[in-house]
């Protein structure tokens, strides 16, 4: 996977990912409008399908609302990298088919828009100049999940 | 040697016994949803094609987020969740006139000591008050457990807050909760089960237990837990028919961290912006209100109400600042209205709501605006999450809460 970098920083919270006043909606186009809107109001429109979070420690903490990991889905960001992740998020991502990547030093191997390139397989991060960072690896049963777009795929191709 | 998530966690799933790390498959008691997280729980529990739920009597569904509704997507949410209690025959649904989940479920006996309790909120946390191992899930976990019954849980490590000390007047498990998240961080406890134990702990009411369990999600806590004791049975007695098991943790276990917190010289604390890990004595916080908000699953019951009521009786919230008062349950509105608490609010100038979460996550009732700023009894203080992320929310106990009314800025109560 190749794609854009956008950073943020420690203790990215559920709120900030998509705040409380929108959870009325559960469609992946509308929260994908307001994802990440507290601290950057035009994020969905300029993350393009692909582009990777990068992020501090914490990701993810705050409330258990399904709506974040959506939000991220809709707005194209196919996957999250961050220092560490919060608990519950880290389900819910898993769940709705959204990769977390725990690799601690990432913050300070990317920089903000920087094209990075993802190796699921390797568990690799490269950076544009060509350095590597490797990401705890995924155990087969989550890859599998995350592969499907799901938990419910999964279990739908289970069948 | 095993900790008391170890042993509820072994019995759930049915085990002799379970050690942290270890990932297994519990039976649940008690699955929560609500009016904001369940519309997504309903899609899913759709969407994997399941027909029935798994035990009608084991859910229980609260409205509370967006109560009354207050637009034409709250209603229709309300509607989708009434038309999925009606099929599926769920015999324990709270519509809009209820309160607050996490006040409804221990209140109406929904939780006793031993079970495991999931909600899609992750405030779920909240009810280890009662010795039950209880946690917050997404929608599509929920999904899951609807059709199931059970879900797969890493089994975590514990830390037990070991707090002693004599609290100050006008300091409460606010205080407390507060000045322990400051000292462990956001993330101080990603993962691990919260234990609040000790002399400090053993004379606090179950609501002020409450209040600290509520809490663990704010330094990445999996639940929080007090072990079972006589004021929990006597709680739990009144209100449950359910049988319960009690469980204690040996604290010779291996997965068990124990961290001393004195309390006796602790000041009211306060969270700052924009993280709830931002604590302060108050003594170092001095900042001009537009809002305060008194009520949420952290400080709405009774007893919060009643400490407030004491500071403002016969008093006037300061010219330029406005009070929200929301009791967190019907029968906390009922018993303040009985004592004569819902009048000193009125009359000081506050404005008393009907139950529901109000303005904690900034969706339905009292946002703030660009600009200003919030003193609130709830349990975070994001940016954007009480409405305009130009805003500021504190955190502070409901004596604070109600010394600050008054002042219009932040006060410690006298």
């Amino acid at each position: 996977m190749k794609g854009k970098a956008w950073k943020f920083g420690d203790d990215i919270d559920t709120d900030i990912i998509v705040p409380g006043r929108y959870l009325i909606y559960t469609d992946e186009e509308t929260l994908a409008k307001h994802c990440m809107e507290g601290l950057d109001p035009d994020f969905d429109n300029k993350c393009s399908k692909g582009d990777f979070i990068v992020a501090g420690k914490n990701f993810g903490c705050g409330s258990s609302r399904e709506h974040a990991p959506i939000a991220l889905k809709g707005a194209g960001v196919s996957a999250v990298i961050a220092e560490s992740f919060a608990r519950i998020f880290y389900r819910n991502a898993t769940n709705v088919g959204v990769p977390l990547l725990e690799a601690p030093g990432i913050s300070e191997l990317v920089e903000n828009e920087e094209v990075i390139e993802v190796d699921m397989e390797n568990a690799t991060i490269t950076s544009a100049n060509g350095e590597s960072i490797e990401f705890k690896k995924l155990p087969p049963f989550m890859l599998e999940i995350l592969n499907q777009g799901g938990l419910i795929e999964y279990l739908k191709n289970k069948k | 040697m095993p900790t008391m998530s170890e042993k509820i966690l072994a019995r759930a799933s049915g085990k002799e016994s379970v050690e942290a790390g270890d990932i297994i498959i519990a039976n649940i008691d008690v699955a929560m949803t609500h009016d904001l997280t369940g519309p997504l729980s309903v899609e899913s529990f759709e969407k994997i094609g399941a027909e029935k739920v798994w035990d009608s009597s084991k859910i229980v569904i609260p409205f509370d987020h967006q109560v009354p509704a207050d637009s034409i997507d709250s209603a229709n949410n309300h509607i989708l969740m009434r038309e999925f209690v009606k099929k599926q025959g769920i015999e324990h649904f709270y519509d809009v006139n209820a309160g607050v989940c996490h006040q409804i479920l221990p209140e109406k006996g929904h939780v006793v000591p031993g079970e495991v309790i999931v909600g899609a909120d992750s405030h779920t946390c909240t009810h280890g008050a009662l010795g039950a191992f209880a946690t917050g899930i997404g929608s599509t976990d929920m999904a899951m457990v609807f059709a199931e019954g059970n879900l797969w849980f890493k089994v975590p490590e514990t830390n037990r807050f070991n707090i002693t000390g004599q609290l100050k007047d006008n300091v409460y498990a606010k205080d407390v909760i507060l000045h322990i998240i400051g000292k462990m961080g956001a993330d101080g406890s990603t993962y691990k089960a919260c234990e609040f134990a000790g002399e400090t702990v053993s004379d606090m009411s179950v609501s002020d237990r409450m209040v600290l369990c509520n809490m663990a999600i704010e330094m990445g806590g999996k639940t929080g837990l007090v072990e079972p004791d006589k004021k929990t049975i006597d709680y739990v007695e009144k209100r449950s028919i359910k049988p319960y098991e009690i469980f204690k943790s040996d604290l010779d276990s291996p997965s068990l961290n124990i961290i001393d917190i004195d309390v006796n010289d602790l000041e009211p604390q306060i969270a700052c912006p924009h993280n709830v890990d931002n604590v302060k004595p108050i003594s170092e916080v001095d900042v001009e209100l537009d809002q305060v908000f008194l009520g949420s699953c952290t400080n709405g019951r009774l007893s919060d109400l009643r400490d407030a009521a004491k500071i403002l009786k016969g008093k006037k919230i300061a010219n330029g600042t406005r009070m929200l008062v929301i009791p967190a349950s019907k029968e906390v509105y009922l018993k303040a209205l009985d004592e004569g608490l819902l009048k000193i609010f009125v009359e000081a100038g506050a404005l008393v709501s009907a139950p529901c979460c109000g303005p904690c996550l900034g969706g339905h009732t009292g946002i703030i605006g660009p600009g200003e700023v919030s003193l609130s009894t709830s349990n975070r203080n994001f940016k954007g999450r009480q409405g305009s992320s130009d805003g500021k929310v504190y955190l502070s106990s409901a004596a604070v809460a109600a010394a600050s009314a008054i002042e219009g800025r932040i006060t410690a109560p006298e």
